[in-house]
């Protein structure tokens, strides 16, 4: 409070009789009169400087501030780009790194929130025990039907097999189930009523997800091989049907009955159960309810959310959050250092311009805002370019072939940008507080003395 | 003539906040590269050094792991009359007909379910492993329902001591002994007697692989051609090696993120090096200038300054190396899409990888110092000694 009243006097004293009059003007300090930018660009530089320093921001939107040319805003802006190249290079430093951090938050997002629609919160996987690769009988579909709760289930079994070649960008899921019900379950996929009946009345039928299709350019009465390796035969079928889903699924479904009449020891099997409850407060005893009736049965069985049960695959890949989490804390750090460096060279060559501004009247918050303005300005410039990067590669990575299943949906979200960019406004902050600090405490005279 | 390299380092020396916190961006992003690059050196040996390459491999033709394999008990006494296959000391043929199939177990710090593989096997599946060293306890008695841990396994999951027991599939099984393999995939398996495996897992009659032990890899490599082309058999041989080379491609994923995100990082870090050489160029102008009068050549001075970033790069490569040294040998897990289960292996440092490392940084250097010694070279001597 002290200080802010000093800071008044001084300014009084530099401005005369004008500073008593009308103080708001004066804060805008007023250095060119004849500046030809003065309407370039206003509206920017008034959000900008509004966000940084929310007094002068309110000040800046009155008229005097409009008239007045070398306002804060265009001083910060000025001082941030003096050095060209030095900027330049800080700001593409920048917007790697920051590119790096969107892309991580992306695969995160992609991970651990995205993969999920409303209806997947309905749905439930039971599966074996003791493993994945054991199966159960197939009469548990009818006593988990009994179940209250349960609204449609049908038998879900992985057929492993090759298309083409076991190249990676070949790879797909291939489920084998129920026609009549599965698609009462996957309540989020979308096939016309046609296709479905088609499905339904050819045994060696299947239906492929429409991002398949297009990547492989089948279309309806296509013939598809699928080479077993767990099961002893190869499947022959004809797409029937191709479905559109909330998120690329990058599989298929043929009909179950095809495998059970080929391979003896399928009969009356299935690998996995797909449930739907009838609301997602359900999901939780029914999956408890399930796995108590098979408890001591000798295929007892493990029955999840489908969320909890792909987050299991994700996790098997090893610790993805730990590698990730690293990853982004290196990146910022290593943001941070380049920031700081840029700084502390910019504030040191600018000594005697600092005690100039000092002798002017301009008190220690004021350089301290300034010179932090300047870096936020630089490390922002440097965060929206590493998104706007980000963006583009995406959408670039995410529709080339060959990308595994999670990888698929990938999206750039606002939420993620704008933490992007909110990590950069941080960063500046941070990297410019020590050299700010140290050029407000200057002592005027020995600036002005330093020769650099 | 050229600049001693000892006026670089003073240079450097005399700008110290400047330097440290340059070397530190480049530190870090080695760290990264290196951490990335040792994680797969890791994976690498898991998977390489697994397989022996007088093993061969023999599954039903068209499966591509042993989970999904599975051929008819009756074809393993045939399979173990064919030439080529070592004898033991008692004269038998040194063949182990084998099941792998998965469990789930918790792990010990509480952090999720995690697949494990359980390998059955028979007494001569023991023999053609020699790299597999029991460390604590016995081996298993066969007929019993006794298991033995890999190191792995023990390390990672409750109730994988000797003495407690693992309950899975029909009931439990006791932990006699616990072994090593020296880092291979083997270290993330449990074993035991095939017949009791299979019964647990209702599989009796049948075998999902077997092991035959060649004498010498040319009789390896024609045992497994004979296996293949026996048109009775319908099976496949395979070398060990080979399969396991097929496995590690479940780095792939790790190695494309890992080789993208290092270079990224090495863009960013590279443009920060230029920031601070292009400051220490504009910083001794004069010094140039003088340099320039009193004889020494634009070359030179491009060297010079040359060597100063690289001088930079690599104190930043060896900060990195040595940040990432406490983390070496750390062990994490990955699960192999084809066996469905967890292979652990360990962060490992080697040589070629800190050279890697430093070469990395080299590169990071020079992107960054040759433009600004261009610039340095290139001064005007009369304008640099005027300002």
């Amino acid at each position: 409070m002290k200080v802010e009243r000093n800071n008044r006097h001084i300014e009084a004293v530099w401005s005369g009789s004008l500073a008593k009059a009308r103080p708001q003007r004066i804060r805008e300090k007023r250095i060119n009169p004849s500046c030809p930018y003065r309407d370039r660009c206003f509206i920017l530089r008034t959000s900008i400087i509004g966000a940084v320093f929310p007094s002068q921001g309110i000040l800046l939107s009155n008229w005097w501030a409009y008239r007045s040319c070398m306002t804060l805003t265009r001083f910060v802006t000025k001082s941030a780009f003096r050095n060209k190249r030095r900027s330049l290079l800080t700001v593409l430093s920048l917007t790697f790194s920051l590119l790096l951090l969107t892309l991580m938050m992306t695969i995160w997002r992609a991970f651990y929130i995205d993969t999920f629609s409303a209806e997947s919160a309905q749905r439930l996987v039971t599966r074996h025990r003791v493993s994945l690769t054991e199966s159960m009988p197939l009469f548990y579909r009818e006593k988990i039907r009994a179940i209250p709760g349960v609204v449609a289930v049908a038998p879900n079994n992985w057929f492993g097999g090759i298309y083409k070649d076991s190249k990676p960008e070949n790879m797909f899921a291939q489920f084998g189930t129920d026609p009549d019900e599965i698609l009462k379950i996957f309540t989020d996929f979308k096939m016309p009523a046609d296709q479905l009946l088609a499905w339904q009345r050819d045994r060696a039928g299947v239906i492929v997800d429409d991002q398949l299709a297009k990547r492989f350019g089948w279309k309806l009465g296509d013939r598809m091989v699928l080479q077993g390796t767990i099961y002893p035969m190869d499947l022959e079928l004809t797409i029937r049907g191709i479905y559109t889903a909330p998120e690329p699924t990058e599989s298929v479904y043929y009909n179950q009955k095809y495998v059970e009449e080929a391979v003896s020891f399928a009969k009356g099997k299935a690998g996995m159960f797909a449930i739907l409850a009838d609301s997602p407060n359900r999901v939780s005893t029914i999956a408890s309810a399930v796995d108590a009736m098979f408890r001591n049965s000798p295929e007892p069985t493990k029955t999840e959310s489908e969320k909890a049960f792909q987050l299991g695959f994700i996790n098997s890949i090893g610790n993805v959050k730990a590698f990730i989490l690293s990853i982004c804390f290196a990146v910022v750090f290593a943001t941070l250092l380049v920031s700081a460096t840029t700084m502390a060279m910019s504030i040191r060559e600018r000594t005697r311009e600092v005690a100039v501004l000092k002798t002017l009247g301009f008190t220690r918050q004021s350089i301290l805002r300034l010179y932090i303005g300047e870096a936020v300005l630089v490390a922002l410039t440097g965060g929206a370019l590493g998104c706007l990067l980000a963006l583009g590669l995406v959408s670039a990575l995410s529709h080339a072939p060959g990308m595994s299943l999670f990888l698929s949906g990938m999206k750039v979200t606002p939420p993620t940008l704008l933490l992007a960019i909110i990590v950069a406004g941080i960063v500046g902050v941070l990297s410019a507080i020590l050299p700010a600090y140290h050029a407000a405490k200057l002592d005027i005279v020995e600036g002005l003395r330093y020769i650099g | 003539m050229a600049i001693p390299i000892s006026y670089n380092i003073r240079n450097l020396k005399l700008r110290k906040g400047l330097t440290i916190m340059t070397a530190l961006g480049i530190a870090l992003t080695v760290t990264t590269a290196v951490f990335l690059m040792a994680l797969l050196t890791g994976l690498q040996k898991a998977f390489m050094t697994s397989g022996d390459p007088i093993n061969v491999l023999v599954m039903r033709k068209g499966s591509t792991a042993e989970l999904s394999g599975g051929f008819d008990a009756d074809l393993f006494p045939t399979l173990k009359t064919l030439p080529g296959i070592a004898k033991d000391t008692q004269g038998d043929p040194i063949a182990s007909g084998e099941w792998v199939v998965v469990v789930v177990l918790p792990r010990k710090d509480g952090t999720g379910e995690v697949n494990v593989s359980v390998r059955g096997l028979m007494s001569a599946g023991l023999t053609l492993r020699p790299n597999a060293k029991l460390v604590e306890g016995r081996w298993f008695t066969p007929g019993q329902r006794e298991v033995v841990v890999g190191n792995a396994i023990h390390n990672r999951f409750s109730g994988a001591n000797v003495g407690d027991t693992l309950d899975f599939a029909k009931g439990q099984w006791k932990v006699v002994g616990v072994f090593d393999s020296g880092g291979t995939a083997y270290d993330s398996e449990i074993w035991g007697d095939v017949n009791q495996i299979a019964a647990d897992f209702d599989r009796q009659g049948a075998y999902a692989s077997a092991y035959l032990r060649a004498t010498d890899p040319v009789a390896a490599d024609a045992l497994k051609h004979r296996v293949s082309d026996d048109q009775r058999l319908k099976l496949e041989g395979t070398l060990e090696t080979e399969y396991y080379e097929k496995q590690t491609s479940s780095g792939g994923a790790i190695k494309f993120i890992g080789t993208f995100v290092a270079i990224i990082m090495a863009i960013g870090s590279s443009f920060a090096a230029m920031n601070t050489m292009y400051a220490a160029v504009a910083y001794r102008s004069r010094e140039i200038a003088t340099l320039r009068i009193i004889g020494f050549s634009r070359p030179s001075i491009l060297t010079s300054f040359v060597i100063e970033a690289l001088l930079l790069s690599l104190l930043g490569a060896f900060v990195g190396i040595v940040l990432i040294l406490p983390f070496n040998g750390m062990s994490t897990g990955i699960g192999n899409s084809l066996t469905f289960s967890e292979t652990v292996f360990s962060l490992h440092m080697t040589w070629e990888v800190a050279l890697a490392a430093v070469g990395f940084a080299l590169i990071m250097g020079l992107l960054g110092g040759f433009a600004p010694a261009w610039h340095a070279a290139r001064q005007d001597i009369l304008t640099s000694l005027r300002a």
